[in-house]
């Protein structure tokens, strides 16, 4: 009897108050949401008129002109070319950083917090605006997008990484420094092992992420397929536009599908 | 460096096996690297750097607030509307979809496969391609960044809220239908309490993905802090593109921070 009495009463005593709270919040999102329409000039009416505008655009999308395959296949492949690049440099610069952000490793709170401070930092710049910043600095090409691409690596790699590292079992490391191992060697034979597999395991889902984001990178000059969006788009050349929408689909699932089998098998 | 990510994990297993594979990622690495253009370093890339430092360790403070026009401040705000407004159409809209994908509430696999393969062609669909398709429709603007941000939610939310779905317990619907009650009275007191709050955490999460989002669509005309950075970035004031990387960095990771707050509070 007891412990069906207690559940009602509680509920009794909080429903007043979390009622007020309550209106309050919702009255809070919606004139958070009624002030961001006002903003962005929301209207169902311009929505309208542009539905024909999209109807048109969805009818000349297809179907897609499959001769352009051709045209298309080399920034493909200058795509791939990119991820495997930038995200390669990225786990090899996301080693060192790993090691000194995981608080079990580097022990001085002096190494891990300027490291983790510099790593959230980097995760909060979106590819496209690295690949921006880099294009003004180095000029069109691949180069830029595959900096953009190694320092946005980064970011994700040795987060991962470094949680992992957190995670990973004390023991051999407390047997390392009882017979006395240095750091090398304790980093080398006690940390390493313990977490290879999983490195390589982010390794390749970054570079999942990142075929993805090296498609559109071409947007801004950063070289690879996006330069073919915006060139198709602005001849209004549609079917050729979707030939590029469909073969990155297809390009990105096969590499998922790849990439999640060997992850399957490598933890 | 792929030599010795690889050779490590494979030590035990049969020579052959860890050879090819070897091989393999060697062949990969040598198409990779001979694509890539030679570093060309300017004589001017010196100068060029040093300016870059002194322009963004020396932000524009005037651009920040602005009474005439265009200033940092509008632009974050504009970015955030955009966020708002793009996870609100997403979480109105990925509710019919998750219900469709979930193999326990929709009738037999042909609807529950179909919702999920919607789910997924819209998740591997780039953010970016989609509003250069509403530029095109309804004209450059913020308004087309929403629309590409709501519709391109919808994958992600629609997924993670059909396996919370999934995994509902279906018992106390069964309670309630036993007791007379008709169908919307039952998944309303029965399904949804359970999945309010962790819907609303993903939908939270998912605002914080759309804050960085929206800080890029401007960069291809679909409003935003966007379109000043890459006006700035292509005059080289760098200057203004530090005060606006600075304000970017400052607004996610305020966001980041709040939304982390109310997403431990909701579970």
């Amino acid at each position: 009897m007891k412990t069906i009495e207690a559940p009602i009463q509680k509920k009794e005593i909080r429903i007043p108050s979390n009622r007020l709270k309550h209106s309050f919040t919702i009255l809070l999102l919606i004139s958070i949401i009624w002030l961001s329409g006002w903003k962005v000039e929301f209207s169902i009416t311009s929505l309208i008129n542009g539905l024909p505008n999209m109807v048109d655009l969805l009818v000349e999308l297809f179907p897609p002109d499959l001769s352009y395959i051709n045209n298309v296949t080399q920034p493909m492949l200058e795509t791939i070319r990119m991820a495997v690049l930038g995200t390669t440099f990225g786990a090899i610069i996301s080693i060192p950083i790993a090691l000194c952000s995981a608080r079990n490793v580097a022990i001085l709170p002096i190494i891990s917090i300027p490291s983790r401070f510099l790593l959230n930092l980097v995760r909060t710049i979106p590819d496209l605006l690295l690949a921006a910043f880099f294009v003004a600095v180095f000029g069109i090409g691949a180069l830029p997008g595959i900096f953009a691409l190694t320092i946005f690596s980064v970011g994700i790699i040795a987060k991962l990484t470094y949680e992992a590292i957190e995670n990973i079992d004390p023991g051999p490391l407390e047997a390392m420094t009882a017979v006395g191992a240095n750091k090398i060697k304790w980093i080398t034979y006690g940390v390493i092992p313990q977490v290879l597999s999983q490195f390589m395991s982010f390794v390749l889902y970054t570079f999942e992420v990142n075929v993805r984001a090296a498609a559109v990178l071409g947007l801004v000059g950063a070289g690879g397929i996006g330069l073919y969006y915006e060139r198709t788009l602005g001849f209004f050349e549609y079917d050729k536009t979707s030939t590029i929408i469909l073969f990155t689909l297809i390009v990105v699932l096969i590499i998922d599908y790849l990439s999640t089998k060997i992850r399957e098998r490598l933890i | 460096m792929a030599q010795t990510f690889t050779s490590t994990p494979v030590k035990k297993k049969n020579p052959l096996r860890k050879w090819i594979i070897i091989i393999s990622i060697c062949f990969v690495y040598i198409w990779a690297f001979s694509g890539i253009p030679i570093i060309q370093i300017k004589e001017t890339s010196s100068e060029v750097i040093s300016s870059i430092f002194a322009g963004l360790f020396q932000p524009d403070w005037d651009y920040v607030y602005d009474p005439a026009g265009e200033d940092l401040l509008r632009g974050l705000l504009d970015t955030l509307a955009i966020a708002v407004l793009g996870t609100v159409i997403a979480a109105v809209l990925c509710i019919p979809f998750s219900f469709l994908a979930a193999s326990n509430m929709s009738r037999g696999k042909v609807f529950s496969g179909s919702g999920k393969f919607i789910l997924s062609f819209i998740r591997v669909f780039p953010e970016i391609v989609m509003a250069l398709l509403f530029i095109k429709a309804v004209g450059p603007g913020a308004f087309a960044g929403v629309l590409a941000l709501g519709i391109n939610s919808i994958g992600m939310l629609g997924k993670l809220f059909s396996e919370e779905i999934e995994s509902l317990d279906l018992g106390p619907k069964e309670a309630l239908i036993a007791t007379g009650a008709n169908p919307i009275k039952a998944i309303w007191f029965s399904v949804i309490p359970q999945i309010l709050p962790s819907f609303l955490s993903f939908v939270i999460y998912r605002f914080e993905i759309n804050v960085r989002s929206a800080t890029i669509l401007g960069i291809i005309g679909a409003g935003g802090i966007g379109t000043p950075l890459i006006f700035a970035l292509s005059v080289r004031d760098w200057e203004r593109v530090g005060v606006i990387l600075l304000g970017i960095i400052l607004m996610v990771v305020i966001i980041d921070f709040i939304s982390g707050k109310i997403r431990e509070r909701l579970t």
